[in-house]
């Protein structure tokens, strides 16, 4: 081990991380808003990778179809509470349509742009939204009528969730993994260390989704909803903000962070269906490093968890993933030795 | 009356039909699940399975394992009980055949594995194996490294049981080669970045490095060291040997080396080749139900398994009749009495002593040219 080494394994380090930050952040979001223990984060990563991977062979991803039964099962549900409610069909009818209006739009673009072969970054584009509009679709479905359930019931929804999009992975990517292309092809010899341009994307990416975030909730009428939603989720909604408007926004904004990660990373790894969870796991562990609750507190724990990885590969490869996973548990004892337990915590 | 007693006969003789006639063979593969690339190209083969064989139904009870050792023990549970089945065939990745292995030999049922499994001595007597063992493969390889003159070996393979394998098998046949092991380096399937693992191989500075990993996932490891500018040969397992490795590794893979079965470069082999005909059948046969370039590694042992019920079934139907415990053991015998086989992945041996029956002269090696396996002289 010497300078040279090390330099370059902590710049290996920071990009690993830099992915494992945004999908901290986002664990950290959804958690915040709606006590979520959102697993599936991973595979949003995966979809997100695997969706532009097929566009670029030209065929129609498998997620389309996904996308539109999920929309139709959303509507559905959306129309039989409403209806129930107020016993008016076409009161009921519209918040059906509204839910299925942009899915049906983004599946409807996909299909026709699918053959036509478009520049990378207009497929890009593409499955960014087609895994976006997975989103609110997701916490509908699966989450919306369990909102007032306890963080555990809505973990083990999670494991479902997760198992479910996983399956279905398979079936539309199959299980071969795939390679997406660079979006720049740069290589930079800096003294030792290599810095591809993929590399500098991940980075300046990252970065600029955190500052992003940081606008949002700071300065967004939006953003500070979802802030007072995470803090009081009734007083929330006695000033008028719906938690159900809440939940699906969070939910957009952890599957449209997931898919960007997916493109990010696509060009440096091969992406496997079943790729995302373990990234997602380490987005976790990041956002359990910052209790579940602080952002930069997720992106410090995602830059460690990041160099600890590498340099743990470096020293003892096949323990790699056995050291990354029991730096938690430090974690976990300083925490609940230091912060004191109410049952009103979330 | 008469119209009861017309159904009742009816009944009887479906009944009778089906329980006494057919052959009944459990096939356990992950077809979901991290193991799954390698489950379902088996799977895909299984389903161009011949219906009858030596006049009998054969019926495959295909059921999926999820890669999850748990759940090809209940599997092989199911098989047992349930359907009394002739035989077991699976699974498809090591792990999950372990564990179905006191299963079958509890219930004296012959458990051919798709995958390289090792058994504890007392329930070897139930165990064939279709795919090559990790030594047979390995040989090429060590001949090849012995041939070119390299004197010092990286490892970097999977950090599980595929890796363990190949590192079991390679460490006594380098040392015997006087070739040294220099660096052992792991990595998992699931693994963003192998730039450590390179960067440790590569300061140890060995004139060959082999990759042990499988299909798509061979190739990013590959990639990884020609990155960090590696320069030496680097090898690859049979796991490997799926065109998924260009497709994945593109110009990084290209003058690298794999060593395989004879199946996957059927047309490539020489004419005097012993599997050249099998071989030749099974990729003509595959690709043109699954499409052109589709062949692989996997597939080719159940189009094996085909072969070895083919010639099994006469020979144990003499002794006994299909679901009965003296039809299980008349197989097992006559897997062991078989006597020299022509496979699609070379040539095949069991006896007594050796249930994993191929010799030295299986595997071939290829290199990757052009983004195309061809055969190394």
């Amino acid at each position: 081990m010497d300078s040279t080494i090390a330099s370059i394994l902590l710049l290996d380090g920071l990009t690993n991380g830099a992915i494992y930050a945004l999908l901290g952040i986002a664990t950290v979001l959804v958690f915040a808003v709606t006590r979520v223990i959102f697993i599936p984060q991973g595979e949003f990563v995966a979809y997100g990778a695997l969706t532009l991977a097929i566009l670029q062979t030209g065929q129609v991803p498998g997620t389309v179809w996904l996308l539109l039964l999920l929309a139709g099962m959303a509507a559905l549900m959306e129309f039989y509470t409403r209806w129930r409610h107020h016993g008016d069909l076409l009161a009921a009818l519209k918040p059906a349509l509204k839910t299925l209006i942009v899915p049906v739009l983004v599946a409807l673009v996909t299909l026709w742009a699918a053959p036509q072969q478009f520049h990378l970054l207009v497929q890009a584009l593409l499955s960014v939204a087609v895994v976006t509009a997975f989103g609110p679709l997701v916490y509908r479905v699966a989450y919306q009528s369990l909102e007032s359930a306890t963080p555990l019931v809505l973990l083990i929804v999670s494991v479902g969730v997760h198992f479910a999009l996983t399956g279905l992975g398979l079936l539309f990517f199959g299980a071969e993994g795939f390679r997406n292309p660079a979006f720049w092809d740069l290589r930079l010899n800096l003294g030792p260390v290599m810095l591809s341009g993929q590399t500098i994307i991940i980075g300046v990416a990252s970065l600029a989704l955190i500052v992003l975030l940081w606008l949002f909730f700071e300065r967004s009428l939006f953003g500070k909803a979802l802030r007072a939603t995470a803090v009081n989720r009734l007083g929330a909604r006695l000033m008028g903000i719906s938690s159900h408007a809440a939940g699906q926004l969070s939910f957009t904004m952890a599957a449209l962070i997931g898919a960007l990660s997916g493109l990010l990373i696509g060009p440096t790894t091969t992406i496997f269906y079943d790729s995302g969870f373990i990234i997602g796991l380490k987005g976790f562990v990041a956002a359990v490093v910052a209790g579940l609750s602080s952002y930069p507190g997720a992106l410090v724990g995602a830059m460690f968890v990041g160099v600890i990885e590498s340099f743990g590969s470096f020293w003892a490869s096949a323990f790699k993933e056995v050291i990354v996973f029991t730096v938690i548990l430090p974690v976990l004892l300083v925490r609940s030795l230091t912060s004191g337990h109410s049952d009103e915590d979330h | 009356m008469k119209l009861r007693s017309t159904l009742l006969a009816t009944l009887v003789a479906l009944a009778c039909g089906t329980a006494l006639a057919d052959i009944n063979i459990g096939v356990s593969l992950s077809l979901t699940g991290p193991g799954s690339g390698l489950g379902i190209p088996v799977n895909n083969q299984f389903k161009l399975f011949p219906k009858t064989i030596a006049g009998e139904k054969v019926n495959l009870i295909i059921l999926d394992d999820a890669s999850d050792p748990g759940k090809g023990a209940n599997n092989a549970r199911r098989f047992i009980t349930e359907d009394k089945v002739d035989m077991i065939i699976g699974s498809s990745i090591t792990p999950v055949s372990a564990a179905m292995i006191p299963l079958a030999a509890e219930a004296k049922t012959v458990q051919l594995a798709v995958s390289p499994v090792g058994g504890p001595p007392d329930q070897e007597r139930w165990l064939f194996r279709l795919p090559q063992g990790a030594d047979v493969i390995a040989y090429p390889i060590v001949e090849h490294m012995k041939k070119t003159g390299i004197k010092s070996v990286g490892f970097l393979g999977y950090a599980d049981a595929y890796g363990e394998i190949w590192l079991k098998a390679m460490t006594p046949a380098l040392e015997k080669a006087g070739i040294k092991q220099v660096a052992v380096e792991r990595f998992a399937r699931t693994d963003t970045s192998v730039t450590p693992q390179a960067l440790k191989l590569t300061s140890a500075n060995p004139d060959a490095i082999l990759v042990v990993a499988s299909g798509s996932g061979a190739a990013m490891p590959h990639k990884g060291l020609v990155e960090r500018g590696y320069k030496g040969k680097i090898y690859q397992t049979h796991a490997a040997a799926t065109p998924d490795l260009m497709r994945i590794g593109g110009k990084d893979v290209e003058g690298g080396y794999v060593s395989s079965g004879p199946a996957v470069v059927a047309e490539q082999l020489p004419d005097n080749h012993p599997s050249k005909k099998a071989a030749v059948d099974f990729v003509t046969n595959y690709e043109k139900a699954y499409g052109p370039g589709s062949r692989n590694q996997f597939a080719a042992h159940s189009y094996d398994a085909a072969i070895v019920l083919q010639k099994i079934v006469p020979m144990a139907l003499k002794k006994a009749k299909p679901g009965t415990a003296e039809f299980r053991a008349a197989l097992r015998d006559a897997m062991e009495t078989m006597g020299r086989t022509v496979f699609s992945h070379g040539v095949m041996n069991w006896s007594a002593t050796d249930h994993w029956g191929y010799t030295n002269e299986t595997a071939v090696l290829l290199q990757v040219k052009d983004g195309k396996f061809v055969v190394v002289q």
